[in-house]
C-alpha cells in the first residue's frame, strides 16, 4: 500500500492561497474550498484549465482575476483537452530548451459535473487515453448550477431540478446517476479517487497522490450547492459529511501501480451507516421523496445505495488479496 | 534578414497535402494536434512520420476529434507554443466553436484546410463550403491554386499569424483531391532558409511563465466584450499591410511572386473571371487560348479572402465590360442563392464607389463536380451577352449542373 502522506494544517495556514478571496461564488459554495484544498496539497507551480461554469465565471470577471497561478478557460466541454495542449507545449518547449529541464510544472483541469459527466465526457476520456500528465477534478454539485439548476448525468435519481421537476406524474429525475468514478477508473490510469471537502485530510491526501502519479489522475469531489440543493449556506460541510456517513458518496480510491495490480481502497467506513433518508432530509431538492406515495421510490434508492456500497467493499476485499 | 537574391528551391514531385507536411517539417512547430479526415489525412499522416523519425521536435497530440484538435491547439498556443493543425469539411464544422475562441483569444495558430464539401449529403470531394462557412470566424484566410502555393502560403501563414501587431490565426486552404492529392512539381526552400524566415516565436505572455501568472480566456461582461471585439476587428482589418510585407519578403526570398491578387490578362481584359484556388488554373488556360484568338479576357484570382482585399478588387474590376465571379459554395438564402465571393465583391464595389459594373455569379464544382475548360469558355461567352444585353435579372448561374 502507498505510504502515508501527511497533511499539515500549519503549512496550509502559512501558504498563500492561489485562489484569492474576493471571487463571486455564492456564500456556502463548496467549490472554492475544494480548489483551495487541492492547491494547498502541492508546492509546485501549477497551470489550471477550467471549463465554463460557476468556478470560471465567478473567478475571472474581466478585468479582475482571483487566480494567483496561470489559468486558462477556452470552452465548456474541453478543459481536459485544453490542459493536454498546455502539457504538450511544456514537453515540446522543454525539448527545445526554452524551459529548463528541471522546471517542474503541474497541470490541473477543473470542470463541473455537467462538463465532466456529460458534454466533456469524450474529451476527458481522450486525454486520459493519451496519457497526459495532469489531474482532472470534477467539482460535482450534481446539476447544471451555473445555468440555474438543470439535471445532469450526475444528478441522483429522485432529485428535483428545473429540467427534472417534480410534477403530478413525475417525481424528479427518473434515471440513476452515471457511475463516473468507476468509468474513469476503467481507463486504467494511475490514480482515480472520490472525495469530499468536509474531510480535508482525505481530499488533500488524494490531491497529493493525484499530482504525484506518473500519468493522468482523476478526482471526483462532492461539492454541495446551497442554491441548487436547497440547504443553508452554513450547512455545506455537514451536508457533505452526511453524504459520506450514509454511503451515498463513499470516499475511495483506485490505484493502478502499473504492474497489473489495481487496488481499490475505501478510505472512510462510517461506524454506523445511516439511512440515505437522513441525507435527503437536509436538502429541499429531495423533499417530495418523503410524501407517502414516494415511499417505494425511497426504498428503491436505498437498495441501490446499499448494493453499490456492498460492491465497493467487495472490490476492496478482492484487490487486497 | 532578406536574401539579396532568391534562394534556389529544390524541386520534387509532391501532392498538395504533402507539400504542406513538408512546410510543417521545416517550420518544426512545438505542438501539432490533429484528427484524421479525408482528404486532409495525408497532411498529418506524413507529419506523424516526421515525428516518429525524430526529424522534428514537435509534440504530436493525436486527439479524439477535431473539436479536441482545436481545443488542444488553443491550450498549447496559450502556453506559448508554435502550433499547427489541419482539417477538412465536417472536421472544420466540428471545430466551429473553437475557431472563434482561438481568434478571440488572439492565438496565432496555423490551420491547413484541405477544402471539401460539407454534409449533407455526405461527399468527400472538393468545394469551399467548409472554409467559406468559417469566413466570419475571425481567421485570416489564404487560398492556394497549386501545391506550390499551398507550401508557400503555409510558410507565410506562420509569420503573418505571429506578427505582434496581428496575433490572429490563419487558415491556409487548398482544394481537396484536385490540389491535395494531385502530384505536381513543387519547389522547397532549403530547411535553414525556412528556419530563418519563420524565426522564433516569443509571445508576450504564456501560461508556462509561472513566475508571471496570467489569466487567459476570462469572462467578459457587457462592460468589456464589445470593445474587445472591436479591437479584434481592427486587427484583422489592418492585417493587409502585414500580409503584403510578409509576402514581399517571401517573394524576394523564393523568387516566386506572392501577389494578393493574381492577375492574368488584366492589362486590357474586357471580360474577367474572378475565381479562387485550383479553378484559376483552368480559367487561365482557357483565357490564354481565347487571348491567342484575339479575345480580351482575363482572370483575377484573390489569394487572400480574409481580410477581404476590397479596394484592390474594386480597382481591378472597375471599367471592365463584364465580370463573372465563380463560387464553389452557396451562401444559402442569399439573394438568388449567391456565393460568398460574389456577395463580398458586389459589396466591395458598392463600398468603393464603383457603380454600373455588369457582374454575374456562377456556382460551380460543388461536391467535386469537374469544372472543364468548356465550362469556363461558356462563362466567357455569356459575359459578352451580359455586356451587350444585361443579365436579364439572372445574377446567379451554374456551371456543369444538370438541370431537367
Amino acid at each position: 500500500m502507498a505510504e502515508r502522506i501527511r497533511v499539515n494544517l500549519r503549512d496550509i495556514i502559512n501558504n498563500e492561497d492561489r485562489l484569492a478571496p474576493g471571487h463571486r461564488l455564492c456564500a456556502g459554495c463548496a467549490e472554492p474550498t475544494v480548489v483551495r484544498q487541492i492547491l494547498h496539497a502541492i508546492d509546485e507551480p501549477v497551470v489550471i484549465a477550467t471549463a465554463t461554469g460557476c468556478m470560471e465565471v465567478s473567478t475571472t470577471v474581466y478585468p479582475f482575476t482571483a487566480w494567483r497561478t496561470p489559468w486558462v478557460h477556452s470552452a465548456f466541454e474541453n478543459a481536459a483537452t485544453t490542459i493536454s495542449g498546455v502539457e504538450a507545449a511544456y514537453k515540446a518547449l522543454q525539448r527545445a530548451g526554452k524551459i529548463p529541464e528541471d522546471q517542474v510544472i503541474k497541470f490541473l483541469a477543473i470542470g463541473g459535473d455537467g462538463a465532466s459527466y456529460d458534454i466533456g465526457f469524450q474529451f476527458i476520456s481522450g486525454a486520459l487515453e493519451r496519457g497526459h500528465k495532469f489531474v482532472y477534478v470534477c467539482l460535482n454539485n450534481e446539476a447544471y448550477m451555473n445555468t440555474g439548476i438543470q439535471r445532469s448525468g450526475a444528478t441522483p435519481r429522485g432529485a428535483h431540478t428545473t429540467t427534472s421537476p417534480v410534477g403530478e406524474v413525475i417525481q424528479g429525475k427518473t434515471q440513476w446517476r452515471k457511475p463516473f468514478t468507476k468509468i474513469m477508473a476503467a481507463h486504467d490510469i494511475p490514480y482515480v479517487a472520490q472525495t469530499s471537502p468536509h474531510n480535508y485530510r482525505d481530499l488533500m491526501m488524494k490531491a497529493k497522490k493525484a499530482f504525484a502519479a506518473d500519468g493522468p489522475a482523476v478526482l471526483n469531489v462532492l461539492a454541495p450547492c446551497p442554491r441548487g440543493w436547497r440547504h443553508g449556506s452554513d450547512e455545506t460541510m455537514s451536508v457533505a459529511k452526511l453524504a459520506a456517513d450514509t454511503c451515498y458518496w463513499p470516499l475511495y480510491e483506485v490505484e493502478n501501480g502499473g504492474d497489473g495490480h489495481i487496488a481499490t481502497t475505501v478510505n472512510y467506513k462510517p461506524r454506523e451507516k445511516l439511512p440515505v433518508s437522513e441525507w435527503f432530509k437536509t436538502q429541499g431538492r429531495f423533499r417530495h421523496l418523503f410524501r407517502p406515495a414516494n415511499a417505494g421510490l425511497l426504498e428503491e434508492i436505498q437498495a441501490k445505495i446499499d448494493q453499490e456500497w456492498e460492491q465497493l467493499l467487495k472490490d476492496e476485499a478482492c484487490s487486497a488479496q | 534578414m532578406v536574401a539579396l537574391k532568391p534562394t534556389p528551391s529544390k524541386y520534387m514531385p509532391l501532392d498538395g497535402a504533402n507539400s504542406v507536411s513538408q512546410a510543417m517539417r521545416q517550420i518544426d512547430p512545438d505542438v501539432v494536434a490533429a484528427y484524421p479526415i479525408t482528404p486532409q489525412t495525408a497532411v498529418v499522416q506524413n507529419f506523424s512520420q516526421y515525428v516518429a523519425d525524430g526529424i522534428v521536435h514537435t509534440e504530436f497530440v493525436p486527439v479524439e476529434s477535431e473539436h479536441a484538435a482545436m481545443s488542444a491547439c488553443v491550450g498549447a498556443s496559450a502556453a506559448g507554443a508554435r502550433v499547427m493543425t489541419a482539417t477538412s469539411a465536417n472536421g472544420l464544422a466540428l471545430m466551429w466553436e473553437m475557431l472563434y475562441i482561438a481568434s478571440g483569444m488572439r492565438l496565432p495558430i496555423v490551420l491547413t484546410v484541405v477544402n471539401r464539401a460539407l454534409s449533407s449529403p455526405l461527399n468527400i470531394h472538393c468545394d469551399h463550403s467548409d472554409s467559406m462557412g468559417a469566413r466570419d470566424s475571425g481567421w485570416i484566410q489564404l487560398y492556394a491554386e497549386t501545391g506550390q502555393e499551398a507550401y508557400d502560403n503555409t510558410l507565410q501563414a506562420m509569420r503573418i499569424a505571429e506578427h505582434p501587431d496581428l496575433l490572429t490565426p490563419v487558415m491556409s486552404c487548398q482544394d481537396g483531391f484536385i490540389t491535395g492529392h494531385g502530384v505536381e512539381r513543387v519547389g522547397l526552400l532549403p530547411d535553414d532558409v525556412v528556419k530563418e524566415f519563420v524565426g522564433c516565436y516569443s509571445p508576450k505572455a504564456s501560461l508556462l511563465d509561472v513566475d508571471n501568472p496570467t489569466t487567459m480566456g476570462a469572462w467578459d461582461f457587457t462592460d468589456y466584450y464589445f470593445e474587445h471585439k472591436r479591437q479584434q476587428s481592427e486587427a484583422i482589418n489592418n492585417a493587409m499591410p502585414i500580409i503584403e510585407a510578409v509576402s514581399d519578403e517571401y517573394a524576394k526570398l523564393s523568387g516566386r511572386p506572392q501577389p494578393i491578387l493574381d492577375m492574368y490578362g488584366m492589362d486590357d481584359a474586357e471580360y474577367v473571371i474572378v475565381v479562387l484556388s485550383s479553378t484559376a488554373g483552368t480559367s487561365r488556360a482557357v483565357a490564354r487560348e481565347l487571348r491567342a484568338k484575339g479575345q480580351k479576357v482575363g482572370v483575377l484570382k484573390p489569394r487572400v479572402f480574409r481580410p477581404f482585399p476590397s479596394a484592390q478588387i474594386a480597382e481591378a474590376l472597375k471599367g471592365r465590360k463584364a465580370v463573372a465571379v465563380l463560387d464553389r459554395a452557396i451562401s444559402f438564402g442569399a439573394p438568388q442563392g449567391m456565393g460568398p465571393l460574389f456577395t463580398e465583391i458586389t459589396s466591395a464595389l458598392y463600398n468603393e464607389g464603383v457603380s454600373g459594373l455588369k457582374i454575374v455569379n456562377y456556382i460551380y464544382g460543388l461536391g467535386g463536380r469537374d469544372t472543364l475548360p468548356a465550362h469556363i469558355e461558356s462563362a466567357y461567352a455569356d459575359l459578352e451577352q451580359v455586356s451587350d444585353a444585361g443579365d436579364g435579372g439572372r445574377k446567379v448561374r451554374y456551371l456543369g449542373l444538370r438541370e431537367a
